[in-house]
């Protein structure tokens, strides 16, 4: 039991940010490891088991902070690991194995500390809507806290040490993740990808690395963390990348509302009727077409779906959280009748 | 454009690799973007970084005695099992394998080889140590005439400088990087 509120979404995933028709979340991570010790592919289970007593002892008591969860990552049980996973709380990375490793996580979802994952401590901040200040500004407060307490492996020259030198430097990783419907359907994604490709970003699916973009949704990285500040890199972000995909986005809903109106209503109608009447849908069909009805509502050619019910459906039909919410182990054939079944109590 | 022509056909060349050792460029290697490809190098920063950091590893090795046996005093990791895993096994591994990182690192981040940004507080961080440094190296580019390179250390000098600057006034940083109202 992880004591969170599976049956509703975190904060991030709730609509509620600037711009969220086209920006869901911003996210920022740093990534830090304790002088002293060995990086975590090499260090033994002593080390570990040190590494997350000394995060038990100084995370848990992080000024101003009351709403923490401890979450012994090596006992969960699959589904539970899967879960969190699911809610963006950890990495793939942090759910295998069977190393000493734990997450703490706070009530709104909004911050994540990640144990013994690739590095000692991931640092991550997730905010609805494009907000990459607010969430820098809350996590730089909480590195800082740990900072004093916990001595991070430091360099002179090349700044906060990582174990991979892909990290090194600032450490940090900003990500913003977006709904990009309208690109795809007028088939001009790929400007968006060239875009982040000028601009040495990266560009992933909704469950990043090697994930595809499952409900045209995609997330845009940066992979430069060194020779360049947090300050520089958020104002790239935040006067660049940002504005110019949610203008390319803005663009093409446009001109589908105005120049290919039958073909964007037959869309978005057609993914509200399968939607309400079918009795079986795998994953990726039921994200392709909420996204379809998210654009429908968010453009007003659909009227009374909550645009909440959508995207708390994004979280809760994936695998983990369908099996919890119903508390039993499901096959994949059963998985999509049951998410068809949800679905259509939902948008009912 | 720095007017360099590509070492295996005098075509343009718009791939620039630089070995530097003990503060020198021991080699320099021009390429057109066509024989880079013939040799097996990517100029283009389009992959995942983790596959990217292992292709930019393997390209070197065929190219230059690389020590693969050189460890890690600290964590006894050899530079042979970072090329395989493209992960250091501590902290001390930065500074046991300086010289060998820094091609890489610069490849890896738009031509940068220092930290600009943030210090942890109880490090008191001597940023004037790291100007001095970075001076020394423009010298040195300049004087074998390696402008392309002589460019980007100017970029993360004046980053760092202004780095320094934010940081001597009281809390500048946060200012600076607070939400907007």
């Amino acid at each position: 039991m992880i004591g969170l509120d599976y049956s509703s979404t975190g904060e991030w995933l709730r609509g509620t940010g600037p711009d969220g028709d086209v920006v869901i979340s911003t996210r920022v991570r740093l990534a830090r490891n304790l002088a002293g010790f060995n990086f975590a592919n090499r260090a033994d289970r002593g080390e570990k088991q040190q590494i997350v007593a000394l995060a038990r002892e100084h995370a848990l008591g992080l000024a101003g902070r009351s709403d923490l969860l401890w979450i012994d990552v090596a006992s969960l049980d699959a589904l539970d690991s899967l879960l969190l996973v699911e809610r963006h709380l950890i990495s793939k990375q942090l759910a295998r194995g069977d190393q000493p490793r734990a997450a703490v996580v706070n009530r709104d979802e909004s911050f994540s500390l990640m144990i013994n994952e690739e590095d000692h401590f991931r640092i991550q901040v997730i905010r609805s809507g494009r907000r990459a200040a607010d969430a820098w500004a809350e996590v730089n407060r909480i590195d800082d806290q740990l900072g004093e307490k916990l001595p991070f492996a430091f360099h002179s020259r090349f700044g906060y040490l990582t174990a991979c030198p892909t990290n090194v430097g600032t450490g940090i990783r900003l990500s913003i993740m977006l709904h990009l419907p309208a690109l795809m359907l007028t088939k001009e994604i790929e400007r968006v990808r060239r875009a982040a490709q000028d601009m040495q970003l990266a560009i992933r699916g909704f469950y990043g690395e090697g994930s595809e973009a499952l409900g045209d949704i995609f997330q845009i990285s940066n992979q430069t963390t060194l020779g360049k500040s947090e300050a520089q890199l958020l104002r790239e972000f935040d006067e660049g990348v940002m504005p110019r995909v949610v203008e390319y986005e803005r663009r093409a809903r446009h001109v589908l509302v105005e120049r290919r109106l039958s073909l964007l209503d037959d869309r978005v109608h057609r993914a509200l009727g399968i939607l309400r009447s079918a009795r079986l849908l795998k994953l990726d069909e039921a994200l392709r077409l909420l996204s379809h009805l998210r654009l429908g509502v968010q453009l007003g050619r659909i009227e009374g779906v909550d645009p909440r019910t959508i995207d708390r459906l994004l979280m809760l039909v994936q695998p983990a959280h369908l099996q919890k919410t119903l508390g039993e182990s499901l096959h994949q054939a059963e998985r999509a009748e049951a998410r068809a079944t949800l679905i259509r109590e939902q948008l009912r | 454009m720095n007017g360099h022509r590509c070492d295996h056909c005098g075509e343009e060349a718009t791939i620039h690799e630089y070995t530097p050792s003990h503060g020198k460029v021991l080699s320099e290697t021009h390429l057109c973007e066509q024989c880079a490809h013939k040799l097996g190098i990517e100029g283009k920063v389009v992959k995942g970084a983790q596959e990217l950091l292992s292709q930019i590893v393997l390209a070197k090795t065929g190219r230059r005695k690389s020590p693969a046996s050189l460890a890690c005093t600290s964590c006894g990791l050899t530079w042979g099992e970072f090329r395989e895993h493209s992960l250091l096994g501590c902290p001390e591994c930065y500074t046991a394998f300086e010289k060998l990182l820094e091609p890489l690192l610069e490849r890896i981040h738009e031509g940068a080889t220092h930290h600009v940004g943030k210090t942890p507080a109880r490090a008191h961080l001597d940023i004037t140590l790291r100007l001095s440094h970075l001076r020394k190296e423009l010298a040195q580019a300049l004087t074998a005439e390696q402008y392309e390179r002589a460019a980007q250390i100017r970029d993360q000098l004046l980053n760092l400088s202004a780095a320094g600057e934010a940081a001597d006034g009281p809390e500048s940083g946060d200012r600076e990087e607070a939400a907007p109202s």
